[in-house]
């Protein structure tokens, strides 16, 4: 129970956001690259949250950190498009599209960035607090 | 009269321990905003205060790694927020403008409670010396 614990649970989130972020800018990048078969094409990606109660249950620490379980592959079907004269055309005349759909991934790049300015202003407030805790009874 | 700096620290100082435990806990829920089945808690400060006003609570001595912790509280200050709008969907009850809202008014009590402590300190500092600097 202190201020750490604050800072820690704000850099926790800090770091789940980024991740998240990242597999947006991942998915946003693929979301034009084509190929030729099923398996090889790129799919959406999205990571799993969870809240840490381990550390909450042995009243280590009364907030909770967020973790990254992993990273998963979104099971959506694939956008498959007849397209004979495509250079990645399969045998049949098929190209392979990601599942990727961009809006989906703006709004979801909006609220990770959010998410991680609000860990950034939790940090920058401990930080100031911790400030005046250490000017605590100084000056005349 | 001997002088009891723990009477004169006592409250304030117990305040600010409230306060600190307070802001882990909008923390955590900040930092967990959008993880699915996550509950939103907060710490209800008037019983917290009460408990550590009177030390109610006992915790167990642990002579070996191996036993189990073992704490009672007379009343468990930690409690889940009750939701103003029905689940959205994911079962996560954190409403983000909320807890950055109790966030910020967790935080200027918290420097509230240490101008007081401040003063506390201030006015012990000139009795000490005699008014004289």
């Amino acid at each position: 129970m202190s201020l750490f614990n604050v800072m820690d649970i704000a850099s926790t989130g800090m770091s789940a956001q980024s991740i998240r972020l990242n597999t947006t800018a991942s998915n946003v990048a693929n979301a034009n690259s084509v190929s030729s078969s099923y398996e090889d094409t790129y799919k959406a990606r999205h990571p799993v949250f969870a809240a840490e109660m381990q550390r909450a249950s042995q009243e280590q620490s009364a907030g909770s950190r967020v973790n990254v379980l992993g990273v998963v592959e979104s099971t959506k079907p694939l956008q498959i498009e007849y397209s004979p004269g495509h250079p990645m055309a399969d045998g049949d005349g098929y190209i392979y599209k990601p599942n990727v759909n961009v809006v989906e991934e703006m709004a979801d790049m909006m609220s990770a960035s959010k998410a991680y300015e609000t860990n950034v202003q939790v940090a920058d407030t401990t930080k100031r607090i911790f400030r005046n805790v250490l000017r605590l009874g100084q000056g005349s | 009269m001997a002088i009891s700096l723990d009477k004169l620290m006592g409250f304030h100082h117990k305040a600010l321990q409230v306060r600190t435990e307070r802001m882990e806990v909008i923390a955590g829920n900040l930092a967990n905003a959008n993880t699915p089945g996550y509950k939103a808690k907060d710490i209800d400060f008037q019983q917290a205060m009460k408990s550590a006003q009177f030390n109610q609570s006992h915790n167990l001595t642990r002579t070996h790694e191996g036993h189990i912790k073992g704490s009672m509280k007379a009343v468990d200050d930690l409690q889940f927020r009750t939701p103003n709008q029905p689940d959205t969907g994911d079962g996560n009850t954190v409403d983000v403008q909320i807890e950055r809202n109790t966030f910020l008014d967790n935080g200027l009590r918290y420097q509230a409670g240490m101008e007081f402590l401040n003063g506390k300190i201030k006015g012990m500092k000139k009795a000490i010396s005699g008014g004289q600097q």
